[in-house]
């Protein structure tokens, strides 16, 4: 079910993977940036098993609302194909970087962002991912993917993004 | 508040001195008519005091200026010239211009690089000095310490308070665009000279904090990937980690009053409580415990209770508990988010950042939360903290958009003079120095 699921999102994601790429990842705070050229070929196959494949298929980040850190259906969503690639990717382990929006005190935001990055690990745990696997990070308000001063910008700056690494390398 | 404290300070100081006329400070709705001083140049006494006369004095006539409590009277209005520092004071001519008080100051240099200044205050409308004749003995790459030294005794006489100008101020300079901005610590005088950088922009670095007797700083940094908090000497810049515990992010900083523990708070498994660490022993004690966010922990200045911010009510607010720990009493009860709570160096007022209806503001109350006053208000104000003295806070501005930038900025405590502390770029997270660091 859950790999049906993740098949459907990884048809509709592929005509949108060369977009992806073309932005270069932006600022990804993750070692793997835009997963690298070697996970996609010339036609924007992704390799299965891959940080892209994660990245752009399974969906690496989920979004929060203002001053929450609770998991909305969406995010569960893209939670629960997060912990069935990274069961399947032993090789993989992760680090879960928790953000926030500017809208807030830079203290407050840190403690926010961990709370953010938290409920993801806790999720992912619970769906059966080792916890010794993930890690946790707040970034606050220090990183923001998006830098205007609007909701538009604020709702994908209030997110939990895990970063693969993997074990072998 | 305290400025009408300080206004009276100034008026009672004056009503000891003069007989025949009283000062002409206006006071309305809380507003002062900055107090006329003159500065002339001060009398270079040898080859050496030429070199520095000029500058010295324009100095101790800025940092005055800079309170928005003096205004400075320019020298072409002056009838009289001062060309000896002995000379008896044609106090007519100064009054004639309006200067309430005169400055009048000598400098000499030797080639060694010895250098002296001597200087008077007087009080121009009861002709008399007030208080007498000082003089600094120091070394020429000094100058501009001493400078502020001088100008720090003329507040005091002026004011009947203690100054603020021979101190410095630890920052975050930042540079690079508004999503991956490049940070790094720096320190300089409290009017922006002296830059130094204290660490490269390598590892994102935040909220650095003085020691009481500033020769130490405390700051968060993510060298390690992860937030942990660290302790930099400032006169050798070496640094030591203070907490790296796996799996918990530790911040915000803050000296206790002795300096011999660290208030800070601890992130284990999503929760965010403050813990207290004991810098002789390393051992840690936790001071609040709750599943919700407590952080921005400050001591007051006897050490006996700590001022922190929590969502336990369900948005930030106030909270002050003994510095053991235990309970927790809220103080803020206004519209709106209150954090990052400084308590101020007199001990009597507690400065915030407030949010409300999509603004921030840098506000100060009483400690039981009473007489909250709003100081600024922008699109994004936080993190203040107080002049050595408890009459200015500094605080960070940022302005919004793509390009947006922060800036660190003082106003003093009734709202008024508020000016840019200039920096080399961007800048944010400013901590004042005690006096005379």
């Amino acid at each position: 079910m859950r790999k049906q699921a993740l098949n459907i999102i990884l048809v509709l994601s592929l005509a949108a993977l060369a977009a992806c790429n073309k932005n270069g990842g932006g600022y990804d705070n993750g070692q793997f940036g835009s997963g690298g050229n070697g996970d996609v070929n010339a036609l924007g196959v992704v390799t299965p098993g891959s940080p892209a494949e994660f990245q752009t298929a399974v969906g690496d980040r989920v979004l929060f609302g203002v001053d929450q850190s609770s998991l909305s259906a969406e995010a569960q969503v893209i939670l629960d194909a997060q912990a069935s690639w990274l069961m399947e990717n032993s090789e993989y382990v992760a680090v879960v970087e928790g953000h926030a929006d500017e809208q807030g005190t830079r203290e407050y935001n840190l403690a926010l962002g961990a709370r953010r990055a938290n409920a993801v690990k806790e999720y992912l745990v619970s769906l059966g991912v080792a916890g010794s696997r993930l890690k946790t990070v707040s970034y606050g308000k220090e990183r923001p993917l998006e830098i205007c001063s609007a909701e538009r910008c604020y709702e994908k700056n209030r997110r939990a993004v895990s970063v693969l690494d993997n074990l072998n390398f | 508040m305290k400025l009408r404290i300080l206004i009276f300070a100034i008026v009672a100081f004056c009503a000891q001195s003069v007989s025949a006329e009283p000062l002409r400070i206006k006071i309305t709705e809380g507003v002062v008519e900055p107090l006329p001083f003159a500065a002339p140049t001060f009398v270079a006494e040898d080859a050496g005091g030429k070199g520095f006369a000029e500058k010295l004095t324009q100095l101790v006539a800025q940092d005055l200026a800079s309170t928005g409590l003096f205004r400075e009277i320019p020298y072409q209005a002056y009838i009289s010239s001062i060309t000896s520092f002995s000379s008896p004071i044609q106090f007519s001519d100064w009054k004639a211009i309006n200067a309430q008080a005169l400055v009048v100051g000598a400098v000499s240099a030797s080639a060694s690089g010895e250098m002296v200044v001597k200087f008077r205050v007087y009080d121009v409308f009861s002709n008399a000095e007030l208080g007498s004749g000082l003089k600094f003995s120091g070394t020429v790459d000094g100058w501009r310490r001493m400078g502020h030294k001088v100008a720090d005794v003329i507040y005091t006489r002026l004011t009947g308070e203690s100054g603020y100008f021979d101190s410095r101020i630890v920052f975050v300079s930042e540079s690079g665009r508004k999503g991956a901005r490049k940070k790094r610590l720096a320190i300089m005088d409290q009017d922006g000279a002296n830059v130094q950088f204290l660490t490269d922009s390598a590892d994102l670095v935040l909220a650095p904090r003085f020691s009481p007797a500033g020769e130490r700083v405390l700051y968060t940094s993510y060298e390690t990937g992860f937030p942990q908090i660290y302790m930099l000497d400032v006169g050798t810049v070496s640094k030591r980690s203070l907490r790296n515990d796996e799996g918990t992010m530790s911040f915000a900083p803050r000296f206790s009053p002795d300096g011999n523990s660290v208030v800070y708070s601890l992130e284990k498994g999503g929760n965010t409580d403050i813990y207290l660490l004991n810098l002789s022993t390393g051992n840690t004690k936790r001071l609040s415990d709750a599943p919700s966010i407590e952080t921005a922990p400050s001591f007051s200045p006897d050490g006996s209770q700590i001022v922190f911010e929590s969502d336990r009510s369900g948005t930030q607010q106030l909270y002050v508990m003994s510095s053991s720990g235990g309970s927790a009493k809220r103080i803020s009860f206004g519209q709106g988010r209150y954090g990052t709570p400084v308590w101020s160096p007199r001990g009597d007022m507690i400065a915030f950042t407030k949010q409300n209806r999509g603004r921030f503001h840098i506000g100060v109350m009483r400690t039981d939360g009473s007489e909250e006053r709003l100081l600024t208000a922008s699109f994004l104000d936080e993190g203040p903290t107080w002049s050595p003295n408890g009459r200015v806070i500094a605080f960070t501005r940022e302005t919004q958009g793509a390009n947006g930038s922060s800036k660190l900025y003082t106003v003093d405590i009734s709202g008024r003079n508020l000016r840019v502390l200039p920096t080399p770029d961007g800048a944010s997270d400013a901590a004042w120095s005690p006096l005379g660091r």
